[in-house]
């Protein structure tokens, strides 16, 4: 039997994913990590990216996380997410008008708008995107 | 008939009354469900995230965060949590009433206060005061969101690290049921280990932290206090509406009861009325 690891995704307005899985890929800040059962205890800051939870070697669930932290004990792993959605409810209309805006502001360069932070915006549309076509293509 | 005229324009005038209250009544119940649902999920989270700080008040870390650490108290930071807006019953004043007796005592105590207001009643109530008020948000609606509050939290918390406060409360109402709602003092900061239940995680260990402990534990701390904030928010949110609920659903019968009560006391005046009439025209035929 392969071993398994409890596994819970949460952000501040709902629970995500609950359940065992074989293994989790994470997108921790110094690079992306792969978690297998009875890893050392590890925190870790997430950056923007996708969260894969492999639950058998046919089924895996993707989410997308706009950054947080990751927890890992031997028995468990707990990813708090600041806005995690599920990749596929992304509204790809809205990612497009936020990258819009964006990039708007970023060219904008008289305006007193903070320019990382419209960077940071950009990246995060960006970002989802990308999850979406990946998404798109394994549909089809 | 000019019997009791002023009767019942009184009782028309509370009937519109009652109109009022009871659709404020059914109105607030449906948002309750809602505001119920919403403090339901975010349950979770502030469950897994003070699960983390338990594991990590067992870890042996190399590196103290302050935020982990007491001491001497000469300044406490207070965050109050109320509602936007009023006839909810007596649910901001028996709130404001437990804050004040909190005050008090460390007033008693030469302990000096700073106060941050989340919702209108209180930042109206406390800036009549004699209060140092740093922070305030407002306006928030029925559905607050997390970045609504991030602001009177790091107001707090900056104040925390350069040493103004030395201690951080929350003050908020807690919802036990819908009839029941529980002011609430929780603190804060420094964060409070509670006892982990299960005994695995004995003997010295400590995290990997990535980046850096200093890092990864200023981010988790301040998430910490912004989820307890947020959960706060959101419950008191659904005590709002579950208050004035049953305060509309009270103001309804007794607006019932008054029409009642002045029905009865019109019918007699009417009674009267045409009692004396007859006993007027029987009078006249009598006399003819």
């Amino acid at each position: 039997m392969v071993m398994q690891v409890h596994v819970d995704i949460v952000s501040p307005e709902k629970e995500i994913f609950s359940g065992l899985a074989e293994m989790v890929f994470a997108p921790a800040e110094l690079g992306e990590v792969g978690i297998s059962p009875r890893h050392a205890p590890l925190i870790s800051k997430l950056n923007p990216g996708e969260v894969r939870v492999k639950v058998s070697d046919k089924e895996t669930h993707e989410f997308f996380v706009s950054g947080g932290l990751l927890e890992v004990q031997p028995h468990l792993v707990t990813v708090l997410a600041d806005a995690a959605i599920r990749a596929k409810d992304i509204d790809e209309a809205a990612a497009l008008e936020a990258k819009a805006k964006a990039e708007e502001v970023l060219e904008d360069k008289s305006g007193k708008i903070d320019y990382a932070t419209a960077q940071a915006q950009l990246d995060e549309a960006m970002l989802q995107l990308r999850a979406l076509d990946r998404l798109r293509k394994r549909a089809s | 008939m000019a019997v009791g005229k002023e009767i019942r324009t009184q009782i028309s005038s509370i009937k519109n009354t009652q109109k009022i209250t009871r659709a404020m009544e059914m109105v607030a119940a449906s948002k309750m469900r809602k505001t119920r649902e919403r403090m339901e999920a975010t349950r979770p989270y502030s469950k897994k995230i003070s699960q983390i700080i338990k594991h990590l008040a067992h870890a042996n870390p190399e590196y103290k965060h302050p935020f982990l650490v007491e001491r001497e108290v000469k300044r406490i930071g207070v965050i109050i949590v109320s509602s936007d807006r009023g006839l909810c019953g007596g649910l901001n004043s028996n709130l404001f009433r437990k804050t004040l007796r909190q005050l008090t005592q460390w007033d008693g105590d030469n302990i000096e206060v700073d106060i941050c207001t989340i919702g209108g009643k209180s930042a109206s109530f406390f800036s009549r005061l004699d209060t140092n008020m740093v922070g305030q948000a407002a306006k928030l609606g029925d559905t607050p969101h997390l970045d609504d509050v991030i602001g009177v939290i790091k107001v707090m918390l900056d104040a925390y690290h350069v040493g103004t406060i030395d201690e951080l409360y929350v003050m908020y109402n807690e919802f036990v049921n819908t009839m029941t709602q529980e002011p609430t003092v929780s603190q804060l900061l420094p964060v409070v280990a509670t006892d982990l239940e299960d005994d695995t995680l004995k003997g010295h260990w400590d995290y990997l932290y990535e980046p850096d402990a200093k890092e990864v534990l200023e981010n988790l701390l301040t998430r910490y206090i912004e989820s307890i904030v947020y959960q706060g928010l959101v419950e008191n949110n659904a005590c709002e509406q579950a208050a004035r609920m049953v305060a509309m659903k009270s103001a309804s019968d007794n607006a019932g009861n008054l029409i009642d009560e002045l029905q009865l006391v019109y019918n007699k005046a009417r009674q009267a009325a045409i009692t004396q009439e007859i006993s007027e025209i029987v009078a006249g035929a009598a006399a003819v």
